[in-house]
C-alpha cells in the first residue's frame, strides 16, 4: 500500500485510458505524456498499459507501507527517500528503477522543466477499473477521483512479471517547443491566410490549460465560414478553434464529439511535447502536411 | 473538396451528409469492422473513423465503398429493431414553463413528448448523454438562461430540437419535464449505454 501524503497541485492514477466508447461519449483519457508512462512501466518491468501516478507540477510525497520498486520519467523532478525517523536516505535519478524500503518516504519536488511527472510502481496501481481503465477521467468524472492526502493506493500483484531488464534511460534533451500538425479536417472553414498565422508566430500557453486541452494566446484565426458546424468526432491533438480564434489543442481528456472547426491536428509524436507546456510558455506550430 | 477529410495521422472524418447516412454507415462498420479500426463516432452528417496503425490509404478506399453503400440504401432501416420504453413520472420543475412558453397545457405538452418515437442521434457532453431526434416542434424551447449547478440522474429534459435523459448527476440547463427510473447508463453493464446510436425511443407516461 501506499499512502498518499501530499498528492501536489493535481495528481491521478492514469493508463493508456478507456479507447472504445467515444461513440458512447466517453473520453479515451489515459496518460496525457503516454510515451513517458509506458516508458515509466518498462522501467519498472510492467507492461506498458498498468496503471501508475501522473503528477502536475510534482511537489508530492508519498509513505511506503511495504517496500516497491518504482521509475519516474517526464518532467525531471528532484527526488528523495527519506526512511522511518526522516533522515534523507538516496536521492533517485529520474529514468531508472529505484527501491523504496517499507516505511520510507518518497519526496518528489518541483520539476526543472515540463509538467508532468509519471511514477511507475512495479505491479501497478491496482485501483478498481472502469470500462477497462483504470484512468480518472478529469472530464466526465470516470475512473478513481483525483489524489487527496489520505488517499490509500493498493499495488498490484509483481512476482509473476518479467524481471526489471532496462537499467537507465537517460532523459532526454528537453525537446523544442514545436508541434507539427496536419492541416484538416476543417482548415476550409478559415481564411486562406489562417494556416500561416498559426504557423507565423509562437503562441503562449495559458494558465486554464489542463487534461482536457492546452489553451493557448496568440494570433487570431480569422474564420471564413460563419454559422455553425454540426457535431463531429474529435481526435486528440486536435486544434479547435471557438469563435475567439485562440487554439486549443485537445489532450486525453477531451471530449469525443464537439462542435467548433478543427484547423489541424497534432502529429502523435508530438503530443507529449503539448503534455509537457506550462503555463507561460510559448510554443510553436509547424505545418507538417495538408 | 473529398468527402473524406484526413484527422490527423490516424483519424478519418467521413462526410454523410445526413444523420440517417451516418447511421447506416455506423451500422455497416460495426457489422465488419475494418482492421485497426479503434473507434466508430457517428455525428449529425459526419462519421469519424480513428485506426491507428492501420494503412490510410487502404481503409480510405475501404470508407468511401461503404460510404456510397450507406448513400444508395437510402431507404433500408439502420436503426434498431427493438423499441426501448422510458418510463417517464411527468412532475419536472419546467414542465409548466415549458407549457406556458408553448401555449398548451401540460397534458397537451405530455401528449407531444409520448406522441413520437425518437431517434438516438448521437452521443456526447458526458458518458452515456444521447441526444434524442425527432422531438416535436411544438417541444422546441431554448435552454435555461442560467444552468442549473446540478440536475439528478434519470431526469427527461427537451433543448432546443433535442430530448434527452441524464445519466449521471451533473450540471445542466435543459428544460426538465420529468424523470425516469429507467438506468440508461451503468459502467459495470457491458455495453454500458442502453442508448447508443440509432437506438429507437418511445417515452411513456407512467
Amino acid at each position: 500500500m501506499i499512502d498518499v501524503l501530499a498528492p501536489g497541485p493535481y495528481a491521478t492514477v492514469q493508463d493508456l485510458g478507456r479507447p472504445g466508447y467515444a461513440h458512447l461519449g466517453v473520453p479515451r483519457s489515459g496518460a496525457a505524456d503516454t510515451a513517458g508512462l509506458r516508458l515509466a512501466n518498462r522501467l519498472v518491468g510492467n507492461p506498458e498499459g498498468h496503471a501508475g501516478l501522473e503528477l502536475t507540477f510534482g511537489l508530492a510525497r508519498f509513505g511506503f507501507r511495504s517496500g516497491a520498486w518504482l521509475a519516474a520519467t517526464g518532467a525531471p523532478c528532484p527526488m528523495e527517500i527519506r526512511n522511518e525517523p526522516g533522515v534523507i536516505a538516496s536521492a533517485p535519478g529520474m529514468g531508472a528503477p529505484f527501491w523504496v524500503p517499507a516505511g520510507a518516504e518518497l519526496r518528489v519536488g518541483p520539476p526543472e522543466r515540463g509538467l508532468r511527472t509519471y511514477l511507475a510502481v512495479r505491479g501497478g496501481i491496482d485501483v478498481e477499473p472502469v470500462l477497462g481503465s483504470r484512468s480518472t477521467d478529469s472530464l466526465s468524472g470516470l475512473g478513481p477521483p483525483p489524489l487527496r492526502p489520505g488517499t490509500t493506493l493498493a499495488v498490484g500483484e509483481g512476482r509473476a512479471l518479467d524481471p526489471i531488464s532496462v537499467d537507465l534511460a537517460p532523459p532526454p534533451a528537453p525537446p523544442a517547443p514545436v508541434l507539427r500538425v496536419l492541416a484538416g479536417p476543417r482548415d476550409d472553414w478559415f481564411t486562406p491566410e489562417a494556416l500561416g498565422a498559426l504557423c507565423a508566430e509562437p503562441y503562449e500557453v495559458s494558465q486554464d490549460s489542463n487534461r482536457v486541452g492546452v489553451r493557448l494566446r496568440g494570433p487570431v484565426l480569422a474564420r471564413a465560414k460563419e454559422g455553425e458546424l454540426p457535431s463531429e468526432g474529435m481526435v486528440t491533438g486536435a486544434v479547435q478553434v471557438p469563435p475567439s480564434g485562440q487554439p486549443i489543442v485537445f489532450l486525453s481528456d477531451h471530449p469525443p464529439t464537439g462542435g467548433y472547426p478543427v484547423i489541424g491536428v497534432v502529429l502523435t509524436a508530438d503530443l507529449a511535447v503539448a503534455a509537457q507546456l506550462r503555463p507561460g510558455d510559448r510554443v510553436r506550430f509547424r505545418l507538417a502536411g495538408r | 473538396m473529398s468527402v473524406i477529410r484526413r484527422a490527423g495521422e490516424h483519424g478519418l472524418l467521413v462526410e454523410t451528409g445526413s444523420l440517417a447516412t451516418s447511421h447506416r454507415l455506423d451500422a455497416l462498420l460495426r457489422d465488419s469492422r475494418p482492421e485497426g479500426v479503434v473507434e466508430i463516432v457517428p455525428g449529425p452528417e459526419t462519421v469519424l473513423v480513428v485506426a491507428p496503425g492501420a494503412d490510410q490509404a487502404r481503409l480510405r478506399a475501404g470508407l468511401a465503398a461503404l460510404r456510397d453503400l450507406a448513400l444508395s440504401s437510402a431507404d433500408a432501416p439502420s436503426l434498431s429493431e427493438e423499441v426501448v420504453t422510458v418510463p417517464v413520472v411527468y412532475d419536472g420543475e419546467d414542465l409548466a414553463s415549458v407549457a406556458d412558453e408553448t401555449g398548451m397545457s401540460v397534458e397537451e405538452v405530455v401528449g407531444r413528448h409520448t406522441g413520437r418515437e425518437l431517434v438516438v442521434g448521437w452521443l456526447g457532453f458526458a458518458p452515456g448523454f444521447a441526444y434524442l431526434t425527432g422531438l416535436d416542434p411544438a417541444l422546441h424551447v431554448p435552454r435555461l438562461a442560467t444552468p442549473r449547478t446540478s440536475v439528478p440522474a434519470g431526469s427527461v429534459a427537451v433543448a432546443g430540437p433535442y430530448a434527452a435523459i441524464y445519466p449521471t448527476a451533473s450540471p445542466g440547463g435543459w428544460r426538465l419535464l420529468g424523470r425516469t427510473s429507467l438506468r440508461v447508463w451503468d459502467v459495470h453493464a457491458q455495453p454500458p449505454s442502453l442508448l447508443p446510436p440509432g437506438t429507437r425511443v418511445r417515452f411513456e407516461a407512467t
